[in-house]
C-alpha cells in the first residue's frame, strides 16, 4: 500500500531524512515513534507529498508521489491526514468543514456530502455539534472531527501526525478510542505518536527513529519485548518508567 | 480676529455664473467619491491578488510582486501623481502617447484612478501577505491534504480567514484612500480640493469653504469607518479568537 525507499531529505545542508526504508501493507497499523526532532513527522508528510524529498522513491498504492507527473491532489484525495493541531477551517461549520473535501475534490453533491458528513459525525459520536464551529468545540471533539473529515474522502489509508500531542490529558481517550475502532475495521493507517498504549493494542509494527533515520522497524510484540537497538531501549525506559 | 464671517456663502451665485457655491462643493465632493471608489476597486483586485502572490512557491511570481509592492511604497503619492501624468504619456509609444495627451476621455480623472489605485494596491498588497502568514502553516497543509489544488487552498481555506483578520488594517486604508483623493487636484482633476480653492479665490471665504470641506472629508472617512465596521462584524467567526492558534 505504502511504500518508501530509501528516502533522503535535505533543509539546506542540514539533512532531516536519512536513507528511510520501510513499507506498509494493505490493512496494516504502523506506529512511529522517536526523540522530538527525529524526523517522525516529515517522514509521515513525504507519503502524501506536503514535504518534498531529494532522493529516494514514495509510492502509494503504486503510484509514485514525488513524480513531478503525478496529480499530486488526486493522490492526496484519498490519503486520509490528520493533524496536531486539527487544522478545522474554522470559518466553516462542522458540517462545512466535512463537506467541502467531498464537494470540492470527489464531485459529490451538496446533500450527499452533507448526509455522508453526518453520518461519519454520529459516528466520532458529535452529531449534535453539526452546526457549530470549530473554536465552539474542546480539542478532543475537534480532532474527532478532523478524523471525520478525512474519512468522508473515503481514504485507502490514513496518516495520524501525532493526533494527540496537543490534546489535554483527559481528551486523549476519546480520539485514541476512535483511531482503535478504525484499526479494528482494517484500515491502513500509519500512526506517529507517543502513544505506546495505543501501540500496544492495535499495532502490527513500530518503527522507530532518531535523528532522521529509521532505526527499528519491528513487529509489535519484538519492539515491546526487547528492542535490537540501544536507543530505541533507552526511549522505551524512559517513556515507559512512568 | 478681524473677518468677515458669512455662512451664507455656500448659497450665494458664483461670479458671473448661475451655480451657487455649495453646487461647487458637492460637484467636488462627487469627484472625490468617484476617484475614492474606482481607486479602491482597484486596489482591492491587484493588492489581494499581489498579495497572493507574495506568498506563492512560485520565486519568479514572488519576485515580480515584491518589485511591484516596493515601487509603489517607495516614491511619494504626488510625486506618482506627476509620473503617470506628464512622463509615462510620453513614453508610450507616438500614436497612443498622442492618443493619450489629446483625446483621451476625462483623462485627469483616469489618470488619478490609476495612480491612487496602483499606490493603494502595494500597501493592500502588504496586508493580505502579513494576514495570510499570520495563520498556521498547517491550514495551506489540511487543504492540500484533503485534496484540494493550491489555489483552492486559498480560495477556500486561506483567504477567507486572511481577509477577516485584515479587516481593521483595511479599514484605516478605505478611509486613507479618500484622504489621499485630494492630490488629484495636483493634476487638475476637479475634485473637492480643487473646488475648495476655486471657491476660495472667488468668494474671498476661505475660512468657512475650508471648515465645509473638512467637514466633508470627515464624513466620508467616518461613512467609511462605520461601514467597515459593520462587516467586521458580520464575517466575525463564532468561537475563533484573532491570533489564537
Amino acid at each position: 500500500m505504502i511504500e518508501i525507499r530509501k528516502v533522503s531529505k535535505w533543509y539546506g545542508q542540514f539533512q532531516v531524512l536519512t536513507d528511510c526504508s520501510t513499507r506498509i501493507e494493505k490493512g496494516e497499523v504502523v506506529v512511529v515513534c522517536g526523540p522530538s526532532g527525529s524526523g517522525k513527522s516529515t517522514l509521515i508528510k513525504c507519503v502524501n507529498g506536503l514535504e518534498s524529498f531529494q532522493e529516494g522513491e514514495v509510492t502509494v498504492n503504486g503510484i509514485s508521489v514525488g513524480d513531478p507527473k503525478t496529480d499530486l491532489p488526486r493522490l492526496r484525495s484519498h490519503v486520509g491526514m490528520v493533524f496536531q493541531h486539527f487544522e478545522l477551517f474554522p470559518h466553516m461549520t462542522i458540517t462545512e468543514n466535512l463537506a467541502i473535501g467531498q464537494v470540492k475534490v470527489l464531485g459529490r453533491g451538496k446533500d450527499e456530502a452533507i448526509e455522508r458528513g453526518l453520518r461519519l459525525l454520529e459516528r466520532v459520536g458529535l452529531k449534535s455539534q453539526a452546526g457549530k464551529y470549530p473554536g465552539q468545540l474542546s480539542g478532543g471533539q475537534q480532532q474527532r472531527v478532523a478524523i471525520a473529515r478525512a474519512l468522508a474522502m473515503d481514504p485507502i489509508c490514513m496518516l495520524f501526525d501525532e493526533p494527540t500531542s496537543a490534546l489535554d490529558p483527559e481528551m486523549i481517550n476519546e480520539v485514541l478510542d476512535v483511531m482503535v475502532e478504525l484499526a479494528n475495521e482494517g484500515m491502513t493507517m500509519m500512526v506517529v505518536t507517543h502513544e505506546m498504549g495505543f501501540a500496544r493494542k492495535v499495532a502490527d509494527r513500530v518503527i522507530f527513529m532518531d535523528q532522521g533515520c529509521i532505526v527499528e522497524d519491528a513487529t509489535k510484540d519484538e519492539f515491546f519485548g526487547t528492542p535490537r537497538s540501544e536507543r530505541a531501549q533507552l526511549f522505551l525506559s524512559k517513556i515507559l518508567s512512568h | 480676529m478681524n473677518y468677515h464671517w458669512n455662512w451664507g456663502i455656500f448659497f450665494e451665485q458664483i461670479q458671473g455664473g448661475e451655480e451657487t457655491y455649495l453646487d461647487w462643493l458637492l460637484t467636488g465632493f462627487g469627484w472625490t467619491v468617484a476617484v475614492s471608489i474606482s481607486a479602491w476597486l482597484i486596489a482591492l483586485l491587484l493588492g489581494g491578488l499581489i498579495g497572493v502572490l507574495r506568498t506563492a512557491p512560485h520565486r519568479g511570481l514572488a519576485f515580480l510582486a515584491t518589485c511591484h509592492v516596493e515601487f509603489y511604497r517607495n516614491i511619494p503619492l504626488l510625486v506618482q501623481m506627476f509620473l503617470w501624468f506628464f512622463v509615462v504619456p510620453e513614453l508610450l509609444p507616438r500614436e497612443l502617447s498622442l492618443w493619450v495627451k489629446q483625446d483621451m476621455p476625462a483623462k485627469e480623472f483616469v489618470t488619478a484612478v490609476l495612480c491612487l489605485g496602483l499606490f493603494t494596491s502595494a500597501r493592500i498588497a502588504e496586508q493580505v501577505r502579513a494576514g495570510i502568514q499570520s495563520l498556521p502553516r498547517g491550514q495551506r497543509m489540511a487543504g492540500l491534504a484533503i485534496g484540494l489544488t493550491l489555489p483552492q487552498t486559498y480560495r477556500y481555506v486561506i483567504l477567507p480567514m486572511a481577509i477577516r483578520i485584515i479587516i481593521p488594517p483595511l479599514t484605516s486604508e478605505f478611509m486613507n484612500i479618500f484622504k489621499n483623493s485630494a492630490v488629484a487636484f495636483a493634476i487638475g482633476v476637479m475634485e473637492l480640493t480643487f473646488q475648495a480653492r476655486q471657491m476660495q479665490e472667488d468668494s474671498e471665504q476661505g475660512i468657512e469653504t475650508y471648515l465645509a470641506v473638512t467637514l466633508l472629508y470627515f464624513i466620508c472617512a467616518f461613512i467609511a469607518n462605520r461601514g467597515m465596521a459593520f462587516i467586521e462584524r458580520r464575517s466575525r467567526v463564532p468561537g475563533f479568537i484573532v491570533g489564537a492558534k
